[in-house]
């Protein structure tokens, strides 16, 4: 049952995928892989990857679609339509299809316990968990104490891309003096101005009754829910990221249904760049906390008088300083795009 | 359970070709991100399916319970991570297709050689 369950699903992520390429129109192509992003994550859900699916279900069908479908917002909603196949890119992207495919046979079964991938550093982490954190994820354990110097790479990795998106878009809009230094502004067909798309990023969907009511119901929730994944991902799947994409998810939503303008009043941008940087930093100086006790960095045994208890309060710190982060990025990408369009 | 192992490595690297395909062939600068996506999503899905062990479970414990079998935590920490990395990035080529669109006027690759060139 669960082998043709998982061939079904596999066939299906074939199928999409090569939808979402096919599609001229783009916005079918987003919609698309929002399916598709949510088909995978079923898939890392039947692979026993719990924490995986949830945050691919979180970032990718929700954000990536919302953050894919502002840019088309900005741009052209169609494909430019261009007549006959690329036989060249086919030839070639099939001829690399069927040399991974024929380097498959030599990998090891599925599901061996044996392969190598299982027999390296994987065991010690499984078994030493119990002893030297004694929290039930083992996921959490790897991501926060085991491999903290990754993680914080990878909230650093976040924090500049939220920058490095910030300054793109915030900084000196082309259609203000006009004097921008591009060689096409002035004889090149300019941006068009789309009347309807203005009053929508102002109010949101505002006038329409049934989008409202149960986006303000669902509101709620989804930021209750990111709260519980944040603090409850010791114990179960979850954690900082799956947390920081999920309340972002919310106040996405309720950007969607109420309008710019009054997310901005409920959660200031002042207050995104708080959680941006404030998220980065608390991990770094829980990392430095474990050098002036007198341990290494990012050591959290020593944060409490239990080597079990400080670790479980570094994990608990850092996850906070993870949310945090991942949250003011997520927000401040979503606010940068959308002012964009209200110019 | 053999077949179904090829099956899932199959499928992997058709995806990643799709993916690829897309970036390559198509003009357009945003289905090139969607080709991206796809090519880091087949990825994410070879992770995790090298990491899945037969018989096994979620790597949480369970109150109580002993001799589980769990599937390998290490691809998942790394492909969680790297999932909130991707829309990251992601997110920052398409503030760049959006600069490129309002200095260029369109966000299809071979019009904006064209002008390039002149």
């Amino acid at each position: 049952m669960t082998i043709l369950f998982g061939v079904f699903l596999l066939t299906l992520l074939v199928i999409t995928a090569i939808a979402v390429v096919r599609a001229e129109n783009l916005f079918v192509a987003v919609m698309l892989l929002g399916i598709f992003s949510l088909l995978i994550a079923a898939n890392f859900f039947v692979l026993n990857a719990a924490d995986v699916a949830l945050t691919e279900a979180a970032v990718g069908a929700g954000i990536s679609t919302v953050l894919f479908l502002g840019a088309l917002a900005l741009t052209n909603e169609r494909e430019r339509p261009h007549r006959g196949t690329r036989w060249l890119s086919v030839a070639v992207v099939t001829s690399a299809a069927l040399v991974l495919m024929y380097a498959t046979f030599d990998k090891p079964a599925f599901g061996d316990p044996n392969a190598p991938v299982q027999l390296h550093v994987s065991p010690w982490y499984l078994e030493m968990t119990p002893h030297l954190i004694d929290i039930p994820n083992v996921v959490t354990a790897v991501l926060g104490s085991f491999r903290g110097y990754d993680t914080l790479g990878e909230v650093f990795v976040v924090f500049t891309a939220g920058i490095g998106v910030m300054f793109l878009l915030s900084a000196g809009p082309a259609s203000g003096a006009g004097n921008g230094p591009g060689s096409g502004q002035g004889s090149g067909p300019g941006r068009p101005k789309l009347p309807g798309r203005k009053s929508y990023a102002g109010i949101g969907l505002r006038d329409h009754l049934i989008p409202r009511i149960v986006g303000r119901m669902l509101v709620p929730f989804i930021l209750l829910f990111g709260l519980y994944v944040q603090f409850h991902g010791k114990y179960g799947p979850g954690g900082g990221f799956q947390a920081g994409a999920l309340i972002a998810a919310s106040f996405i939503l309720y950007a969607l249904v109420e309008g710019e303008s009054r997310t901005l009043q409920a959660l200031p941008q002042k207050a995104l760049t708080g959680l941006m940087v404030g998220g980065a930093l608390l991990y770094g100086s829980v990392g430095l906390a474990g050098i002036f006790l007198g341990s290494n960095f990012l050591d959290y045994s020593v944060l409490a008088s239990n080597p079990v208890k400080g670790q479980q309060l570094g994990i608990l710190l850092i996850e906070a300083g993870v949310g945090m982060t991942v949250t003011g990025v997520l927000l401040s990408i979503f606010h940068a795009f959308a002012a964009r369009g209200t110019d | 359970m053999y077949i179904l192992g090829l099956y899932y490595y199959w499928v992997f690297a058709v995806l990643l070709m799709i993916g690829f395909y897309a970036v390559v062939a198509k003009p357009n600068l945003i289905k090139k991100l969607v080709g991206l996506s796809l090519f880091q999503a087949a990825v994410f899905l070879l992770y995790i399916t090298m990491g899945k062990v037969s018989g096994s479970t979620a790597p949480i414990f369970q109150e109580g319970v002993s001799g589980l079998v769990f599937s390998n935590p290490l691809p998942q920490v790394l492909i969680l991570t790297a999932i909130v990395v991707g829309i990251s990035t992601t997110a920052l080529g398409l503030g760049i297709v959006i600069r490129i669109k309002e200095e260029y006027g369109s966000i299809e690759e071979d019009e904006i050689q064209e002008m390039d060139k002149t």
